[in-house]
C-alpha cells in the first residue's frame, strides 16, 4: 500500500477519537452541560466520525486501493507483534459509513427519545450516562471495523459486547414496564453471557491463528492462507468453525440467538443500533473479511450458509407469534441476520454486505419508529384520569393498540416505508439486497434458496400483520385513542433513514453494481450473477402474497379487545410453539441451565462445602491442625520449651540473687574479690603462657 | 657469707619481721612503728642496690612524712586499740589466698628469672650518682615529673577540702 | 653479690603480708598501712630490676610511685577522718554504704 500523503487515510484514528472526546467530556461534565447539551456533544462527536468516514470515502474514491495507517505500538512479545493499526479500503469504509451514519442519526433521536425516557421512568439524572454509554458504542463498533488484525476486531468485539450489556441493563433497576425488577439486569447478564460463547470460538480461532500463522495481522494471514490450506485443510476448517460460533454469538444465529429477543430491554434507540444495525452484524463482517479463509473450504461455507438460513426461517416463525411489538422486530432482525450468514456463507459478499446495509437502513427506522409509537402509546397512557395509572400497562404490546395511523401519521408512513423495504418489495432497498442473496443461493445452494424464500414470505406476513394490528382497525386500550405524535428531533433523523430505505437498493442497482464494483476494490472481482425475473418475480409474488393473506387475518376483520389472534384456530399447536418461541429458552433451561445449574449445586454443596469444607477443611484440616498444635503446645510448648526457659529464668534469678551477695558494701570483700582474680590470672599465666 | 649477703639477709629478717608484726599487732601505733622499722630497713636494701637516692627519699617520703601522718591521724581519732582478730577458723581463706598468692609469685620469679638470677657486678656503677638521675628525671621524664607537681597540688587542696568542718547552718 | 632472685622473693613476702593484712584487719587505718607495705615492696623489686638493667628507669618509677602514695596517704587518711566524724568508727565492718 502507499503512503497516505496528500490524502485524507492520516484522518482515520479521528474516527476513534472524536467519540473518545465527546464520552469523556459527557463523563465528567455531563451532569452540568443538561440535557440538551448532553445529546449535542454526543451527536457531534458521532457526527465527526461520519464525517470522517465521509473523508475516507472521498480518498478511497481516488485511491481505491486504500491504506494501513500505524497509530502506535501494542503488544510486542517475542514473534508475536501486534500494533494498533487502522485498516482503510471499501469494505472497513463501508460499514464505517454505515455504523458512524446510523449512528449519528439515531443520537439524534435519543435526544428527543431519552428526554420522555427519563421521565417517565423517573430518573432524569440518568440521562447523560445512556451518551456516554452510546458513544462508548460507536467508539468499539468503530474499533471493531477499523482494525488491522483481529485483535483489533477483538477489542472491538469485547468492546460492543460491553456496550450492549452496559445498554440492556440501563434501567436496570427494573423491568421493561417500569416496575422493579431485576429483569433488564438478567436480560443484560443474558446477553453478556450467551456472547462469552461466541466470544470463546473466536479467541479459539485466533489462537490457532497465531499458532500456525504467526501473526493475526489481515495481510499476512491470508497470506499464508493457501499455503496452510494445500498442507493442513483441517486448520482452515476448524478456524472458520470456531469463527462460526463467534459469529453465531454475536450475530445472533442458531442457537445462541437467544439473548437478541431479551436484549429489547434496553431503550429503543439501543435496540435500534446495536441489536439491529451495527452491533449484530459484526460476524457478517467477520465472514465478509475473512473470506480469504471462508472461501478455500467448501464445507464451511456449506455449514455457515445453512446456519444463516435456518436461522432466518426459524426466527420469522416465531415473530409471527409475537405480540410485543419490539420482539417481533427482534425476531426479524435475526430472521434478516440469517439471510445475511447465508449471503456471505455462500460466498455472495456483495450481496451479503449489500443487505447488511438496507438492513441496517430499514431496520434502524422500524426500531425507531417501533421506539416513537411506544412513547407515543406512553404519552396516551399518561394523559388518561389517574385513576387508571395503577394497572400494569404495556405500550409495546400490539394487543392494546390499533388505529395509530390517525393519531400518529408520521410515524405511520415512515413505518410503513421500512415495512416495505423490510418485505423486500421494489423498489425499497431490501428487494435489491434480498433478492441478490436468493439470486446466489438458487444458482449455488437451492437448499438454502427454497428455506430464504419461505423464510421472505413469513417476513412479508409477520409485517403485514403488524401493521393491520398497530396501525389499522380501532383503538383497543384508551392509550392508543389518546396517543400522540412524536416530535421533530425523532422523526426527523426517521426521515432520513426513510429516504436511505427508499434509495438504497440503487446503490448496487442489477446491471451496474456500483457496490459490488466499489467493495471488488478489497475482495477482488466476483463472478456477478446475471439479474433473473424468474427469482425477483417469484419473492415480490410471495410478499404480495404474504400481504394479502395478512390482510385477510388481521385487516378485514381487526382484531378485538381480548380476541385470541386468528392465527391460533387454524394452526392449533404449530401456533403454541410460536407464540412461545418454539421453547426454545425452557429447552436451554432444561438441557442447559437446570443441569449446570444442578452441577453448580452438587459441587457448592456436595463437593464444596460437605467435602471441602465440612470433611476436608473441618475434619481433616482443622482437626489435624488442632491436634498439631495441641501436641506443640501441650508436649512442646509446656513440657520443653516452658521448663527450659523457666529453667534459665530460675538460673538466671538465682545466679543474680548469689552475684548480689557479693555487692555487700564491705571494702575488704571487694578486696578479697580482686585477690581471688588476681590469684587465678597469675595460675592461668604460669600454666599456659611458656 | 660475705658481708653484703650478711647484711641482706639481717635486714630481710628485720623486715619481714616487722611486717608481720605490723599485721599482727593489736595497737594501731605499735604498727605504725613496726611499718617504720620495715621502711627503714628497704631503704639500707635500696643502699645496698646502688639506690642512694631512692633510699634518702624512702626514709624522708615514707619513714618520715607519711608515718608521722599516720600516728598523728591515729593519736587524733585515737583508735589505737581496735582489736585485731586472729581466729584462723575466720581467715582460713584469707591466708590460703595469699599463701596461693606467694606460691605463685616464687614460681614465676625462680622459673622465670634463669640466667639474670645473680646481679651483675658493676664496680663503677652509674645508678650511684644522683645527678645522672636528675638528668634523666629533668629530660626524659620532665612531663610525668610536672604532672607530679600536680598530682600533689591536688592531693593537697583535696585533704584540705576533705577534712574541712562544714559549720553547721543555724535554721 | 645477692642473687637479684633474693631481693625479687623478699618483695614477693612482703607484699603478700600487706595483701594478707589488707584482707584481714578490720582498723581502716591498718589497712591502709598494709596497702603502703604492699606499694613499697612492689618499689624493692622495682629497684633490683633498676639494678639488673643498670638502667634508671626503675628508680624514677619508684620516685613517680613514693609521690603517689604521698598523695594517696594525704587523701585516704583525710577520707579515712571524715568517715569516723559521720560514724565515729573506721571499724570496715561497720562501714557498708556501698552497698547497693
Amino acid at each position: 500500500m502507499e503512503t497516505t500523503s496528500g490524502l485524507f487515510f492520516s484522518l482515520v484514528p479521528l474516527i476513534i477519537f472524536a467519540p473518545l472526546a465527546g464520552m469523556l467530556i459527557n463523563i465528567f461534565l455531563g451532569q452540568k452541560l443538561g440535557e440538551k447539551g448532553v445529546g449535542l456533544v454526543a451527536s457531534l462527536a458521532a457526527g465527526t466520525a461520519f464525517l470522517v468516514a465521509v473523508l475516507q470515502a472521498i480518498s478511497l474514491g481516488q485511491h481505491p486501493e486504500g491504506a494501513v495507517v500505524r497509530l502506535a505500538d501494542w503488544i510486542h512479545i517475542g514473534q508475536l507483534a501486534i500494533d494498533w493499526t487502522f485498516r482503510v479500503d471499501t469494505l472497513s469504509v463501508t460499514m464505517m459509513l454505515v455504523v458512524s451514519g446510523v449512528g449519528t442519526l439515531i443520537h439524534i433521536y435519543a435526544i428527543g427519545y431519552m428526554h420522555e425516557d427519563v421521565r417517565f421512568k423517573n430518573d432524569i439524572p440518568r440521562y447523560p450516562r445512556f451518551f456516554v454509554f452510546l458513544n462508548f458504542f460507536i467508539i468499539a463498533m468503530l474499533t471493531l471495523v477499523s482494525g488491522n488484525s483481529y485483535m483489533m476486531l477483538f477489542v472491538g468485539w469485547e468492546g460492543v459486547g460491553l456496550a450492549s450489556f452496559l445498554l440492556i441493563g440501563f434501567w436496570y433497576d427494573m423491568d421493561t414496564l417500569g416496575r422493579p425488577s431485576f429483569a433488564n439486569s438478567n436480560a443484560a447478564k443474558k446477553a453478556f453471557i450467551t456472547n462469552r460463547v461466541g466470544d470463546f470460538g473466536f479467541l479459539m480461532a485466533a489462537f490457532m491463528m497465531f499458532w500456525k500463522f504467526g501473526s493475526t495481522d489481515f495481510d499476512l494471514v491470508f497470506a499464508k492462507v493457501a499455503e496452510v490450506a494445500a498442507h493442513e485443510p483441517w486448520v482452515i476448517l476448524w478456524m472458520t468453525i470456531f469463527f462460526l460460533v463467534g459469529v453465531v454469538g454475536k450475530s445472533a444465529q442458531i442457537p445462541l440467538y437467544i439473548w437478541l429477543p431479551d436484549a429489547m430491554a434496553g431503550p429503543t434507540p439501543v435496540s435500534a443500533l446495536i441489536h439491529a444495525a451495527t452491533m449484530v452484524t459484526a460476524g457478517v463482517y467477520l465472514v465478509t473479511r475473512s473470506f480469504p479463509i471462508f472461501s478455500l473450504s467448501h464445507d464451511a461455507q456449506y455449514i455457515v450458509a445453512t446456519v444463516g438460513a435456518v436461522t432466518g426461517l426459524f426466527a420469522a416463525t416465531i415473530a409471527v407469534g409475537q405480540y410485543d411489538l419490539k420482539k417481533v422486530l427482534a425476531y426479524s432482525t435475526i430472521s434478516q441476520l440469517g439471510f445475511m450468514v447465508a449471503g456471505v456463507g455462500m460466498g455472495a459478499y456483495v450481496a451479503g454486505m449489500f443487505h447488511l446495509m438496507t438492513h441496517a437502513f430499514f431496520k434502524a427506522l422500524l426500531f425507531l419508529s417501533a421506539g416513537s409509537v411506544i412513547l407515543g402509546m406512553e404519552r396516551g397512557h399518561h394523559h388518561l384520569p389517574h385513576g387508571d395509572h395503577h394497572e400494569v400497562f404495556d405500550p409495546g404490546d400490539m394487543r392494546n393498540m390499533g388505529g395509530l395511523r390517525k393519531t400518529m401519521p408520521v410515524t405511520f408512513w415512515l413505518y410503513i416505508i421500512g415495512t416495505l423495504a423490510l418485505m423486500g418489495l421494489p423498489p425499497f432497498a431490501g428487494f435489491f439486497s434480498k433478492d441478490e442473496i436468493l439470486l446466489d443461493a438458487s444458482l449455488h445452494f437451492p437448499h438454502v434458496y427454497w428455506i430464504l424464500s419461505a423464510a421472505a414470505f413469513l417476513t412479508a406476513f409477520y409485517m403485514g400483520r403488524q401493521i393491520w394490528m398497530v396501525f389499522f382497525g380501532e383503538a383497543r386500550h384508551a392509550a392508543a385513542a389518546h396517543a400522540e405524535e412524536s416530535p421533530l428531533v425523532m422523526t426527523a433523523p426517521l426521515m432520513v433513514l426513510a429516504a436511505l430505505s427508499v434509495v438504497g437498493g440503487f446503490l448496487n442497482f442489477p446491471g451496474l453494481h456500483q457496490f459490488g464494483g466499489w467493495l471488488a476494490h478489497t475482495l477482488g472481482e466476483m463472478e456477478i450473477p446475471e439479474f433473473s425475473f424468474a427469482v425477483a418475480g417469484v419473492s415480490t409474488l410471495l410478499a404480495l402474497a404474504a400481504i394479502g393473506l395478512s390482510w385477510a387475518l388481521y385487516g378485514r376483520n381487526p382484531l378485538k379487545v381480548g380476541q385470541i389472534d386468528p392465527l391460533k384456530k387454524p394452526l392449533g399447536l404449530l401456533f403454541t410453539g410460536m407464540e412461545n418461541k418454539w421453547f426454545v429458552d425452557e429447552g436451554y433451561q432444561l438441557l442447559v441451565i437446570q443441569p449446570y445449574k444442578t452441577l453448580a449445586k452438587f459441587l457448592a454443596q456436595t463437593v464444596d462445602w460437605d467435602f471441602w469444607h465440612e470433611w476436608f477443611h473441618d475434619s481433616v484440616i482443622a482437626r489435624g491442625f488442632v491436634g498439631f498444635t495441641r501436641f506443640l503446645a501441650d508436649p512442646i510448648d509446656l513440657g520443653l520449651i516452658d521448663r527450659v526457659s523457666y529453667w534459665l529464668s530460675d538460673l538466671v534469678s538465682a545466679a543474680s540473687a548469689s552475684l548480689g551477695k557479693l555487692q555487700n558494701g564491705f571494702v575488704r570483700s571487694y578486696a578479697l574479690s580482686i585477690l581471688v582474680g588476681v590469684v587465678a590470672i597469675l595460675g592461668y599465666l604460669l600454666l599456659n603462657a611458656k | 657469707m660475705t658481708l653484703e649477703l650478711f647484711l641482706f639477709f639481717t635486714l630481710a629478717l628485720i623486715a619481714l619481721l616487722t611486717a608481720w608484726g605490723m599485721i599482727s599487732s593489736k595497737n594501731a601505733v605499735y604498727a605504725a612503728l613496726n611499718l617504720v622499722t620495715n621502711f627503714l630497713s628497704v631503704a639500707i636494701l635500696y643502699l645496698l642496690l646502688d639506690a642512694p637516692f631512692i633510699a634518702l627519699a624512702q626514709v624522708t617520703v615514707y619513714a618520715g612524712a607519711i608515718m608521722v601522718l599516720f600516728l598523728f591521724v591515729i593519736m587524733l581519732l585515737g583508735t589505737e586499740t581496735l582489736r585485731a582478730e586472729f581466729d584462723w577458723k575466720k581467715i582460713w581463706f584469707q591466708a590460703a589466698l595469699a599463701l596461693a598468692l606467694l606460691v605463685e609469685g616464687f614460681v614465676m620469679i625462680f622459673q622465670r628469672m634463669g640466667q639474670a638470677a645473680a646481679l651483675p657486678i658493676n664496680a663503677a656503677s652509674v645508678l650511684t650518682n644522683p645527678s645522672e638521675m636528675a638528668k634523666v628525671l629533668f629530660t626524659d621524664y620532665l612531663l610525668p615529673f610536672e604532672l607530679t607537681s600536680i598530682l600533689l597540688l591536688v592531693a593537697m587542696i583535696g585533704a584540705i577540702v576533705l577534712t574541712k568542718q562544714v559549720k553547721k547552718r543555724s535554721l | 653479690m645477692i642473687p637479684v632472685t633474693y631481693y625479687l622473693a623478699l618483695s614477693a613476702i612482703l607484699f603478700t603480708s600487706g595483701a594478707l593484712g589488707v584482707l584481714i584487719r578490720r582498723n581502716a587505718l591498718v589497712v591502709f598501712m598494709s596497702v603502703e607495705l604492699m606499694l613499697n615492696a612492689a618499689n624493692l623489686s622495682l629497684v633490683a630490676f633498676s639494678r639488673l638493667h643498670q638502667s634508671f628507669n626503675g628508680q624514677i618509677f619508684v620516685f613517680f610511685i613514693m609521690a603517689v602514695a604521698a598523695a594517696e596517704v594525704a587523701v585516704g587518711l583525710a577520707l579515712i577522718v571524715t568517715i569516723f566524724r559521720s560514724k565515729q568508727n573506721i571499724d570496715l565492718d561497720q562501714i557498708n554504704s556501698l552497698k547497693g
